[in-house]
């Protein structure tokens, strides 16, 4: 699927940015270790904007237009921030047999956006997951910390509800 | 080295161990069909056009990476392969728009050719869901038209061969396209405009804006007088758009065609590259006096230039000043000639033929209008002039020769060099000795700087030793641009073409098919008929051309005045590499 670039501004720290050059400088005598730099990039930032491939690109002698190639061929990869609550919808075989889907196109049609996006506000992303290992309450899923289980299209906006500051 | 016995066919042979199968398929006679195969900068083996059977293998193989070993039995021509083939041409035709009578690649698409060649008699063998892709019209050269893409990345080895690399394969599967990091416009990211991924595409996929309706409206309005000017490389690349072989001269049919297509005056861009070598030669000598900026660059390439002010935004002073031949033409012709024949410049329309698509973007640089109406209306390729002959119905192989007009259409050999890597720098070098010693050349031939790769080059003037360097390529460039940067390049003058091979190469020349690019010295062919032009023409030094000397005497009084650079020089921008 085609990923979807966010338009939310980059509101990168220095801190990240610090982190970030360290990483480069360790790395960057060796192209290969493009994916490695790009996977702690994202464990850094949260998800590859823009402004941190242009880094990552300039760092390590690499062209922007391949770390790009490279981070929209991997699913692991995001273009999007993480909300503030983010919202991860199990699609496990038990899950999705129950119907894990509408409720995952429920969320998806009251929030705006697609599975591996987040709102314009920064409040809440979406993505959906593998098998969560909670079968037993399928279909399931988890909004940060907090854990939903037989759940039903209906009950999505009341469950929204409760994290719209 | 080490040879292998093999066998193609059946038929034995002996050849190079570890080369591919294709390669070796040629020493048999034996042309394996490709689409994605560019040697040596896409050896990907993607395509799956290319697949052979071999002895033994448990499946067909691709013959492009497939090396060979000793003893393999290789057969090219089965009903397995054939089938092969025919399916996946039938694959991709399911996600291809085929609009194949309109297409401007029409008779001259890879993946149309090799259709025909392997009997698809159903295009819609595997009709289904369409990608939906955007149509990249944002350039001013170019349009990428990604409906039409067979994601060969023939386009993306020739932007990574250039270090540009602004165009890449983005997304998986399905949804795999060619496009620029971000999915940018071509117009927002560095593309330097070289067109060197439409001289390599295979189908319509990629192709120059398209300026002769434009232009055959100029022709038709009555108020207007049209010029046209013919790069140095035209005149040699041509008459491939009419069958004719690599490297054939064409000059004489080409000016009698433009006239039979209505231009008012016939001209040669050459006149401006002399003059050109006037005031860069002159100017070169400034700064080598007055302490100005070394080394002092060629600024004849609007792809380089471009290439500079994104990549090198620190090194501008580095350039010289001088438009470039094009723009020197237009701007003489608004100005100059527009005086003398009495025509108000804004009735003039000055068309230049180019080996270029860069030339389009020059076009509409500032500080290219010294008649205060852009010096150049239209810069159109070689491709579009072909068209536009053939849409004419002019018969051109059975044109007569004829000869440029004047007095613009005058130019030396030192001009019609221009358009091969090393060109100009040998046309300053004619001039330069000739001006420092006062005394003629014994031989007017700098050879060390023709040919393919970095040259290097002192020549001895009038008691100094003068460095200089030629490079073709971006990638040259950047070879060359790191050692500018660091201060360690000890050289006086540098001639960079933005193209691998100069004009002669440039991406609005005539599209040879990827065989050629492959197994033909294409660059060579045709740089070789230029330096035969040069050879034959009784004046080879740019300062001994008449119209040269004419125009010093009757407008510019002398190279580098103010009234010259007030016409014929320019500014540059710095760009970002990323926006």
């Amino acid at each position: 699927m085609l990923k979807k670039i966010s338009k939310i501004p980059f509101k990168g720290t220095p801190e990240q940015e610090a982190q970030l050059n360290a990483l480069i400088e360790e790395n960057k005598h060796d192209s290969s270790m493009l994916m490695h730099v790009m996977q702690q990039a994202q464990a850094i930032y949260g998800y590859l904007p823009f402004e941190v491939q242009v880094m990552i690109a300039e760092g390590m002698d690499i062209p922007l237009e391949k770390v790009y190639g490279v981070s929209t061929f991997y699913a692991q990869f995001s273009l999007s921030p993480k909300g503030k609550y983010n919202i991860s919808v199990c699609l496990g075989t038990a899950c999705y047999v129950k119907g894990a889907q509408s409720v995952l196109d429920e969320i998806s049609k009251q929030l705006g956006i697609a599975a591996g996006e987040c709102t314009e506000d920064g409040i809440f992303s979406l993505e959906a997951s593998r098998c969560i290992g909670a079968c037993g309450l399928a279909p399931v899923m988890n909004i940060n910390d907090d854990v939903y289980g037989k759940l039903t299209p209906d009950q999505i906006a009341g469950i929204l509800a409760k994290y719209k500051d | 080295m080490e040879m292998v016995n093999i066998k193609i066919n059946g038929m034995p042979l002996s050849v190079p161990n570890g080369i591919s199968i294709l390669e070796a398929a040629r020493y048999a006679g034996i042309e394996i069909p490709t689409l994605c195969y560019l040697k040596d900068i896409n050896e990907i083996g993607a395509c799956r056009i290319c697949m052979v059977e071999v002895k033994g293998a448990r499946s067909l193989v691709t013959a492009c990476v497939y090396p060979v070993n000793e003893g393999m039995e290789v057969f090219t021509n089965t009903e397995k392969v054939r089938q092969s083939r025919k399916m996946t041409l039938e694959l991709i035709l399911s996600t291809h728009r085929k609009e194949c009578l309109s297409c401007i690649r029409s008779g001259n698409c890879e993946l149309q050719k090799l259709c025909k060649e392997f009997g698809v008699d159903n295009e819609h063998a595997f009709d289904g869901e369409m990608p939906a892709f955007e149509f990249d019209d944002s350039a001013a050269h170019m349009v990428r038209d990604n409906s039409k893409c067979i994601l060969c990345r023939r386009c993306v080895a020739a932007c990574n061969q250039q270090k540009v690399s602004v165009i890449g394969a983005n997304a998986r599967g399905f949804d795999t396209h060619i496009s620029s990091a971000f999915d940018k416009d071509l117009a927002d990211v560095s593309c330097i405009s070289c067109g060197q991924c439409i001289v390599n595409c295979p189908t319509g996929a990629i192709y120059e804006k398209d300026d002769t309706a434009a232009v055959f409206a100029a022709i038709n309005d009555p108020e207007k007088f049209v010029v046209v000017n013919t790069a140095p490389s035209i005149r040699v690349t041509l008459g491939e758009c009419f069958g004719m072989s690599i490297g054939s001269n064409v000059q004489g049919k080409m000016v009698a065609a433009l006239r039979r297509l209505g231009f008012d005056k016939v001209f040669d861009t050459d006149f401006a590259a002399d003059l050109t070598i006037m005031e860069e030669g002159y100017e070169l000598l400034d700064r080598i006096k007055n302490g100005g900026t070394l080394p002092m660059i060629t600024s004849c390439s609007p792809g380089w230039i471009k290439y500079c002010e994104h990549y090198y935004p620190d090194n501008l002073n580095n350039l010289s000043t001088c438009k470039s031949p094009q723009q020197m033409f237009g701007a003489i012709t608004k100005t100059w000639y527009a005086q003398k024949m009495g025509i108000d410049p804004k009735d003039i329309v000055v068309v230049g033929i180019m080996p270029c698509t860069a030339k389009k973007f020059e076009t509409k640089r500032d500080h290219q209008a010294a008649s205060g109406y852009p010096d150049v209306d239209y810069a159109l390729t070689t491709r579009e002039l072909a068209r536009m002959i053939e849409t004419a119905g002019i018969y051109f192989n059975h044109l007569p020769d004829e000869e440029f007009d004047n007095p613009l259409g005058e130019a030396t050999g030192a001009a019609v060099i221009f358009g091969a890597t090393g060109g100009v720098m040998e046309a300053a070098l004619r001039t330069a000795v000739e001006v420092l010693t006062g005394e003629e050349l014994e031989s007017v031939d700098f050879t060390e700087v023709r040919g393919q790769g970095i040259k290097e080059a002192t020549y001895s003037v009038a008691g100094m030793d003068v460095k200089v360097a030629v490079a073709s390529g971006a990638a040259a460039a950047h070879e060359i641009m790191e050692k500018v940067k660091a201060g360690t390049a000890d050289y006086h003058f540098i001639e960079i073409m933005g193209c691998p091979g100069g004009c002669v190469n440039g991406g609005g020349q005539p599209i040879q098919s990827a065989v050629v690019h492959n197994f033909v010295d294409l660059k060579g062919r045709r740089a070789a008929a230029l330096y035969e032009a040069d050879k034959n023409l009784p004046k080879r030094k740019s300062h001994e051309s008449e119209a040269i000397k004419r125009i010093y005497a009757e407008f510019l009084g002398e190279p580098n005045s103010h009234k010259a650079h007030e016409v014929l020089h320019t500014s540059y921008v710095k760009r970002p590499k990323y926006k």
